[in-house]
């Protein structure tokens, strides 16, 4: 197993996703696929479901991938990458590999791939049992095609297709839970992330890729773009993300497991994650302060429910 | 290492056992599929076979058509032989994937057993799905019956697999009138019908992962095109290549397919083009009329896609009236066989009277009698040295005839 000690070290690992690439500047999709990918030195297999990284990362004639890749479709990466590790087994079994060197297989879809359009795809291949992982690179809304919403995005939220207005107040639906979903799969291993808590993230990407069976990691994904941030500011938007437990990290091993893998030494008011980004802004309005109460209540109604079960050992 | 299966000289088999046991012979490394009427007898037979050791492959039962294809597309770019099977509105939910499977140039090999497709529901047979992918950038190749799904989906790999094609194939068969209509099949034993097919030759195999490979790029109006046209010219150049392997399966069994099939066509007069299983039932009517002196033939394009129009030209050159059936609902044109019939004829300076006939559909029975009909209204036009029926009209279709002139 590759040893992880110091972000130094971490970071001069030769690339595996080279520069170049057309992501915005500041987007953290390329820090948590780069912890991903660096995160082990055994040689990897990609699908990559439609979506920002797949438009951004493989324009052809170029590459910014220096694995195994494959893109078909927004819906499909788990199943993509299931046929691969089928592949794969067939041949061990047959005798009839191209490498003996050690090969793992890992998804990544945004939260459009993941949560709605590729939802099935992804529950299906874990539940046939294939042995990858799968990291939603989560922004919370289709910013591929301009930031309309999704189910990962959370309430108050605007975007293009629940705009703020005159009588509206942006995204009426709470956001989506899919690692609890993943985990309720019976998958060996599961765990949200944050690339602004890069050993978190590197760590679990390995303790991923080492679990034999499919896993999942659901990484936040700050969005400069959409969320209405300055480029320079992604890491402290996702530091005021965990620190406030609107994201909480922690990890699930077998369905039942759950370790809290973070907890903010003073938990910040959810104001001061919201009140960073334009999308939220409207809610600083007069006559949405229901909405900032009802956010802090979720946040704190979750996090005490993670507690819970932390100290229960379920 | 998988179990031989010990096959007798002479086996009774419908079109998806046929179909299922070519799949075995042929020792797919991946087979990932999700059952669907009719064809779901070739997954379940496939599963058995699995089941009592004589397939050492993988076999992923998926959780729709639609992660089908795509873990086809996944397992085929990884590197080794990949095939499924479907039908219908699996086939529909696929069609995405399809595409995706031919653009990368990736050599799966499905059997289709052809359905009509929704609304209304129906299960039985027309070739509405076989239409719907015509344009998918997949070979497509005609089985009339078990024994031939059977000898083409063998071929069905070498094809695909051939370095000078390197494209997806389907074989289709007719849901029921073949897929569950058990004939007398005479199969290759499992050596000789992998020695036909021959090992997988992989090209830029994903799992080499000492040489990684970008699969399904993107590319948008500087370089598109080109993809697109060198796919295209791919799919057209396979015919000499489909020619060699009918050739050399020929050479192995006996058994001669061609690009075009023609029955009683060297002294034809008038002609129908028809595919599917209907080809054998119009080999029988054009016997019958034939007695009373009506000089007919009838033609049936083997390989839908890349369509044999030259050879179909040079088929027709001295026949007066032709009346082409499709076993598919147009919905406000004219049928695909007429359209490339009509598109041979012309590239070729030839003219011929020309209609258009829609049968089949959702089962729909097509008899002797119903194409001793279609031969007789041919004939009309061919003596009239005009078009006096319909430009399109419907075989035996209950109420108003619904005909277009």
């Amino acid at each position: 197993m590759k040893k992880i000690t110091n972000l130094k070290e971490f970071a001069c690992t030769p690339d595996r996703f080279l520069g170049g690439h057309r992501l915005c500047p500041g987007c953290a999709h390329s820090m948590i696929v780069r912890e991903v990918v660096n995160a082990t030195d055994d040689d990897l297999v990609v699908s990559t479901a439609t979506g920002c990284l797949e438009v951004c990362s493989a324009i052809y004639p170029y590459t910014s991938w220096d694995v195994s890749w494959i893109h078909i479709g927004f819906e499909n990466a788990a199943a993509a990458i299931s046929g691969a590790e089928a592949m794969h087994k067939a041949l061990k079994r047959k005798g009839k590999l191209y490498t003996d060197r050690p090969v793992k297989f890992v998804a990544f879809g945004g939260d459009g791939g993941t949560y709605d359009i590729g939802f099935q795809a992804l529950s299906g291949a874990t539940e046939r049992g294939h042995d990858f992982l799968y990291v939603c690179l989560d922004n919370e809304g289709y910013m591929n095609t301009g930031g309309q919403r999704s189910s990962s995005t959370p309430i108050g939220a605007h975007t293009t297709t629940s705009p703020r207005g005159r009588v509206s107040y942006g995204e009426k639906q709470k956001k989506k839970d899919i690692t609890m979903i993943m985990a309720a799969h019976g998958s060996p291993y599961v765990a949200t992330a944050c690339p602004s808590y890069w050993k978190d993230l590197a760590v679990k990407a390995q303790k991923a890729l080492e679990t034999e069976g499919p896993t999942f990691i659901n990484a936040l994904s700050p969005c400069t773009t959409e969320w209405k941030f300055k480029p320079e500011e992604t890491v402290r938007i996702g530091e005021l993300a965990v620190e406030s437990c609107a994201f909480p990290l922690y990890e699930i091993e077998n369905g039942t497991k759950l370790r809290i893998t973070y907890r903010p030494k003073k938990k910040i008011p959810v104001k001061e994650y919201l009140g960073a980004q334009g999308r939220f802004s409207h809610l600083f309005k007069k006559g949405n302060e229901w909405i900032l109460d009802l956010w802090q209540k979720q946040v704190d109604e979750y996090w005490d429910y993670l507690q819970r079960r932390e100290e229960c050992g379920v | 290492m998988a179990e031989k299966y010990q096959l007798k000289k002479t086996e009774v088999w419908d079109g998806n056992m046929a179909a299922a046991h070519a799949l075995r012979q042929a020792q797919v490394d991946v087979v990932a599929a999700y059952p669907i009427t009719p064809s779901t007898p070739i997954v379940q037979n496939y599963a058995q076979f699995l089941a009592d050791g004589y397939i050492d492959g993988e076999f992923v039962m998926v959780e729709s058509e639609h992660s089908a294809m795509s873990a086809c597309v996944g397992a085929s770019a990884a590197g080794g032989r990949v095939a499924t099977a479907t039908s219908s509105q699996g086939y529909a939910l696929m069609v995405e994937v399809l595409y995706q499977a031919s653009g990368m140039r990736l050599p799966i090999v499905m059997t289709v057993v052809n359905r009509a497709l929704a609304s209304p529901l129906n299960i039985h047979g027309d070739h509405s799905d076989l239409y719907l992918g015509r344009d998918a950038g997949w070979i497509h190749l005609i089985c009339n019956n078990p024994q031939e799904a059977y000898d083409l989906t063998l071929c069905a790999f070498k094809i695909a697999e051939d370095e000078r094609v390197r494209l997806p194939v389907t074989t289709n068969q007719d849901g029921f009138l073949v897929s569950h209509t058990a004939q007398v099949v005479h199969p290759l034993d499992d050596d000789t019908a992998y020695k036909f097919i021959g090992d997988y030759k992989p090209l830029n195999p994903m799992l080499d992962t000492e040489n990684p490979v970008t699969y399904g790029a993107q590319t948008e109006e500087e370089w598109h095109f080109e993809h697109k046209a060198n796919q295209h010219k791919a799919i057209m150049d396979s015919f000499p290549v489909i020619e060699e392997v009918f050739q050399q399966f020929k050479d192995l069994t006996g058994r001669e397919y061609k690009t075009i099939e023609t029955y009683k066509m060297d002294d034809a007069e008038i002609a129908l083009i028809v595919m599917g299983s209907t080809y054998e039932t119009a080999m029988v009517a054009v016997d019958e009329a034939r007695k009373k002196g009506i000089k007919v033939g009838v033609v049936m394009p083997r390989v839908f896609r890349p369509f044999p129009y030259n050879q179909l030209a040079e088929i027709l050159k001295n026949v007066k009236a032709i009346a082409t059936l499709d076993r598919s609902a147009p919905m406000g044109t004219t049928g695909a066989l007429y359209n490339e019939t009509a598109g041979a004829l012309m590239a070729n300076g030839q003219s011929a009277i020309l209609t258009n006939y829609i049968y089949g559909l959702g089962g729909r029975d097509t008899t002797v009698e119903h194409l001793l009909q279609v031969i007789e209204e041919t004939q009309q036009n061919a003596e009239a040295g005009k078009r006096v029926t319909p430009l399109q009209g419907f075989i035996n279709l209950r109420g108003p005839k619904l005909s277009f002139n």
